[in-house]
């Protein structure tokens, strides 16, 4: 690791103060990702400006089916949370399906979509649900937010301060982890709420998550596994490495969308 | 069988320091004035070094010194070498390329040392590491092993030409091919060995101090064998004369083979600590780990076995070309000879067999011996082959094996061992009756109820241990001797220091070799220390591989208490005034048999140290060491039988059941046994299921950390089901055979041949992934629709 200097917010706007007058500075939330990033002496940041002393930013609301969850809460905050299970027991076990006890335990919501990995969980969920991403200077609606690989609408130094949705009638989430990584090698997460269907992939686009549109129009006009089989997959656009091909991807897809909807 | 004594469960004396953090590895020592090296590696898998320009690095905070491989060679440092000759077949000596501990003119993987920076703070040797620039010209790069053999493939080293570092043949091809000619029935199938990272838990480290003022050097390291290590620093690499060196190899958090070699970097670390005057220490990252341990097996073969018209074998052929890499490692040319080709005969009476290896040059990390080195690569291509051949002839594979089995010992192969012992169809009941092999087609159909395949398969492995008889290694070309040595230090009061040239990496030996020496003389495990890794406190030794530290590591303790027991009857003998052969030893006691009259333990040791009243002309002191040279190898053999069901819709493969039953000869502690096969296992679910190093075609290596490549966890092997069937190995005084590479050699092709069952298509290799296995399924359905 290279020398920096760190510096912890007491709130959003000491934050984005601290981040302003510094030369190249980056927000900490986790750490989950960028730390080791700079381990690995891959970035080297001037300063750190750490978001974790900041209470407003931590916490699950829920009322009625609004919820509310602050950038910092952690994903075994949101695992654990039992009225969030309630109304949308889906998010509930894609945060308990992220990465390891210790993972989930520094890991936070806010730190992930940052980062928009193109195999990480919380993009699939929140595009699905239709989520509005709050910051410290606007709301970003998801279907903005995730603008491809590890990519996102935040503008320089923008601090995301919450994420929002309404929770649907029914939605559900399934992985099929990278055998070494754990990550998604693909994962589907249907929801279906206000006579609207939405399907979300994360893992298997070359461009980051996206939506599925044969998917989400089957599913539509009927919300069953036999709906998905009856659905074209192209395996166009989807990535290939040394895990696996395009093709079995585009299989994954059909197979978790139909684990998701069970 | 007393409570501490051999056949006891004994909790690991070793454990309490483990579990509690205060185990003492390489990394954790600090020497006075302590500087770091990082090393300047090339990103390139071949690429000629142009020039090198250290000036901005040398300015840095903290730099103490930029080395390069220049200046080592200019100081006499010599290359590394391989230290087992293997010749071709036309009689040629294999063609050994040059390795620079820094290369001078070449880089020919990534990962290569270049350049050494030694500083005074880790960061900052890595910082100035960075700084360093190499102009390299970058050639074209050769990856995989039967490219490599190419026309026109890209030249790792000069004197190898066409990549090839040996053509070498075991057994009488005429014969085969006759006997192949003549045959009712003939199974043929190309079998991968998938290339593996060693990962053992504590990365490679070392830290070298040179004192100037007696011109003497001493070398912590995370070593198998640290006198092996010294041996080979003096003799070959010139760095400094053995009296001169002290090697030691602390606490060592695994090693499974990647921990034998000398690397680069404990001779360059060496070097510098002259050239600096201070003590010099490396600890790898994980990434390094992964780009310059030493790889295991990478095997591309093809094997035909011929069967008579009753289902006999009558011979078996095969052709490897196995990739060793970009140069030759210390062992390297033996794993895929004496340690592969000799281990196909199986557990079968075949009167055929010949084997062609062709060794190559790849600009990939070097491969050498991995946990079971070589006899996991037989043992997968013969079992693999059986199974395939029971499905080809339409008969039972459990069946096919047992009427081929070798059921008369000593039976000598037509690939140079003679098995010593065994009962392979005793361990093949033993497995089948565990694993309810009769009633898997009831198993299978409820599976496909729930609409997952299931499938069955196994695998009766043989391998050798216990290396090895020095003489016959040697007539084979090896640079060593394989025996053991020991020494048993009795102190006046009686409690017993044992040095061994073994050396523990995760083994237990501070318990079971405790055990033994609890049980023969009856004293308790705690009054006896087990002392190794030092070059300064053991004597010599060969250190802890291939299973031996059993066979050949007890074999010269067991020797050396018998020098033992015998000076002390002839003191009990002489202060108590019998005749020496009136007295046993027992109990911590030496006793007159059929009296009460007795001497303790802790007397007999006083007397031999006060020496006021000894035997005329009887030395004083309680002392005797053993060199122990085996007779012959050891052969732990058995039959696993693995079951798996299979998801249609994802590949995804769960193992449901698992059963070993093994042929370990005696048993020391069966807790310690039952860890290393668990293990074993586990490593060859690794290896059949998940693990793979993959290099792009340049040469840069793809999995290069745990992101990519894919370890065996907890959820990815079901709980194991292991027995025991033995006969004791005639070889040795305790009958052992080895236990620590059984599970790592037995399990890959009973994996294989389950899921291939399961699925109905043959066609699959390692690691079955599930897109690998998604893939056959796509294939086999699309067969069956054609058909
Ligand atoms: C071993 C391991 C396994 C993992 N497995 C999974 C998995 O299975 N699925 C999965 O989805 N993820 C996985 N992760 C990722 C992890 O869950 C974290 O979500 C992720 O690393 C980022 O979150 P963080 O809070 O740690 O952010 P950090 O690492 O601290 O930050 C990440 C990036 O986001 C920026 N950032 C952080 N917070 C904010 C904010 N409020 N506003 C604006 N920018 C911000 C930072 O500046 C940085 O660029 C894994 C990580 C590890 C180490």
């Amino acid at each position: 690791m290279y020398d920096v200097t760190y510096h912890r917010a007491a709130s959003v706007d000491d934050a984005a103060a601290k981040f302003s007058a510094a030369s190249d500075g980056q927000l900490l939330a986790g750490g989950q990702t960028l730390l080791p990033t700079m381990k690995h002496r891959l970035a080297a940041p001037s300063d750190l400006i750490d978001l974790r002393g900041i209470a407003d930013l931590v916490g699950v609301k829920v009322s009625g089916r609004k919820v509310t969850i602050g950038a910092m809460t952690t994903h075994a905050a949101v695992a654990e949370n039992a009225e969030l299970a309630k109304v949308c027991p889906a998010i509930v076990k894609l945060a308990g399906g992220i990465g390891d006890p210790a993972v989930r335990h520094q890991g936070t919501i806010g730190g992930s979509i940052a980062n928009n990995d193109p195999a990480a969980d919380y993009p699939a969920g929140l595009l699905a649900l239709a989520a509005t991403i709050h910051t410290n200077r606007r709301e970003i609606a998801a279907d903005e937010f995730f603008t491809g690989l590890f990519s996102t609408g935040l503008d320089e130094g923008e601090i995301i301060t919450a994420v929002s949705f309404d929770a649907p009638e029914t939605c559900g989430y399934a992985k099929f982890p990278n055998p070494a990584s754990r990550y998604a090698m693909t994962g589907v997460f249907v929801s279906k709420g206000g006579g609207a269907v939405r399907v979300a992939v994360t893992g298997a686009g070359s461009d980051g998550v996206f939506r599925h549109e044969g998917l989400e129009q089957a599913l539509s006009k009927d919300w069953s596994a036999a709906a998905v089989d009856g659905v074209k997959i192209s395996a166009d656009g989807l990535m290939s490495d040394i895990h696996c091909d395009a093709a079995y991807r585009a299989n994954l897809i059909r197979a978790m969308a139909k684990r998701a909807i069970a | 069988m007393s409570e501490q004594g051999i056949g006891a469960r004994v909790l690991r004396k070793e454990d309490k320091r483990f579990i509690t953090g205060k185990g003492r590895y390489t990394d954790d020592i600090r020497n006075e004035r302590q500087s770091y090296a990082a090393f300047v590696r090339s990103p390139h898998a071949h690429a000629k070094v142009k020039s090198i320009d250290t000036a901005e690095a040398e300015k840095m905070d903290g730099v103490i010194a930029v080395l390069n491989g220049k200046q080592l060679t200019d100081d006499g440092i010599g290359n590394l070498i391989c230290g087992w000759a293997v010749n071709s077949k036309d009689g040629n000596p294999m063609n050994m390329g040059a390795w620079s501990a820094l290369a001078t003119d070449k880089v020919r993987y990534v990962g290569d040392a270049v350049v050494l920076v030694v500083a005074e703070t880790q960061a900052q040797a890595r910082a100035a590491a960075e700084a360093v620039e190499v102009d390299y010209e970058e050639l074209p790069a050769v990856v995989h092993a039967v490219d490599a053999l190419k026309d026109g493939a890209p030249q790792v080293h000069d004197n190898a030409p066409g990549n090839l570092i040996f053509d070498w043949g075991l057994g009488e091809e005429a014969a085969v091919d006759k006997a192949l000619a003549g045959a009712a029935h003939v199974t043929e199938m190309k079998i991968l060995n998938n290339r593996l990272s060693p990962n053992p838990m504590e990365p490679r480290s070392a830290i070298a101090t040179y004192d100037e003022a007696e011109d003497h050097y001493t070398l912590y390291t995370t070593s198998q064998n640290p006198h092996v290590a010294r041996l080979v620093l003096s003799a070959f690499y010139q760095v400094a004369p053995e009296h001169k060196l002290r090697v030691i190899a602390p606490d060592v958090g695994g090693g499974f083979g990647s921990k034998i070699y000398i690397y680069p970097e404990e001779i360059a670390c060496l070097w510098a600590s002259m050239k600096t005057r201070r003590s010099v220490k490396w600890t790898s990252s994980r990434s390094e780990a992964f780009l310059t341990d030493a790889h295991g097996r990478d095997h591309v073969s093809t094997a035909k076995i011929g069967f008579d018209a009753q289902n006999r074998i009558v011979g078996l052929k095969v052709d490897t070309i196995a990739n060793l890499g970009a140069y030759m490692s210390l062992f390297s040319s033996a794993v895929p000879t004496y340690l592969y080709a000799t281990l196909l005969s199986g557990q079968y009476d075949i009167a055929n067999i010949y084997c062609n290896v062709r060794t190559v040059y790849t600009n990939t990390a070097p491969v050498d011996a991995y946990r079971g080195a070589g006899r996991p690569e037989a043992c997968f291509l013969v079992e693999r082959i059986m199974e395939t051949a029971a499905r080809e002839l339409g008969v039972d594979p459990a069946e096919l094996r047992r009427a081929n089995f070798i059921r008369q010992f000593p039976h000598e192969t037509p690939v140079i061992m003679t098995y010593d012992a065994g009962d392979f169809a005793g361990n093949l009941d033993q497995a089948l009756e565990a694993a309810d092999y009769k009633g898997f087609p009831a198993r299978r159909a409820e599976a496909a109820k729930r609409g997952k395949l299931r499938g069955i398969g196994l695998a009766s492995y043989i391998e050798a241990c216990g290396i090895a008889p020095s003489a016959a290694v040697g007539s084979l070309g090896a640079g060593v001797g394989l025996w053991e040595s020991a020494e048993v230090r009795v102190n006046p009061v009686g409690t017993i220091e044992v040095l061994t040239g073994s050396h523990s990496h995760g083994q237990g030996h501070e318990t079971t070799f405790a055990q033994v020496v609890a049980e023969r003389f009856g004293l308790p495990i705690d009054n006896i220390q087990i002392v190794h890794g030092d070059t300064d406190k053991v004597q010599f030794g060969m250190g802890t591989y291939g299973s031996r530290s059993g066979p050949v590591g007890l074999s010269a303790i067991v020797k050396a208490l018998d020098k033992v027991e015998a000076k002390v009857k002839k003191i009990a003998a002489h202060v108590l005034e019998v005749s020496e052969d009136d007295l046993v030893v027992e109990n911590g006691e030496v006793k007159v048999a059929g009296t009460d009259r007795s001497m303790a333990w802790h007397e007999v040791g006083l007397a031999a140290y006060t020496a006021h009243n000894l035997p005329a002309g009887m030395e004083p002191g309680l002392k005797e060491g053993a060199f122990y040279d085996p007779t012959n190898f050891t052969f732990p053999a058995g039959t696993y039988v693995c079951e798996v069901e299979v998801d249609t819709e994802t590949g995804e493969t769960k193992i449901v059941q698992f059963v070993a039953s093994d042929d370990f000869g005696t048993i020391i502690n069966p807790m310690i046994v039952e860890g290393q096969v668990h293990g074993g296992i586990a490593q060859g679910v690794g290896q059949a299921m998940l693990e793979n190093v993959v290099y792009d075609e340049d040469g840069q290596l793809l999995s290069a950390s745990y992101m990519d490549y894919t370890m065996p966890r907890a959820d990815n092997v079901p709980s194991f089901a292991i027995h025991h069937h033995s006969t004791k190995s005639p070889s040795n005084p305790l009958g052992m055979k080895g236990c620590g590479e059984a599970g790592a050699i037995g399990t890959p092709p009973a994996v294989i041949n389950a899921i291939t069952d399961a699925i109905g298509n043959n066609d699959l290799q390692m690691p079955a992934t599930p897109p690998r296995v998604w893939a056959a399924l796509q294939a086999a359905s699309a067969k069956i629709a054609a058909e």
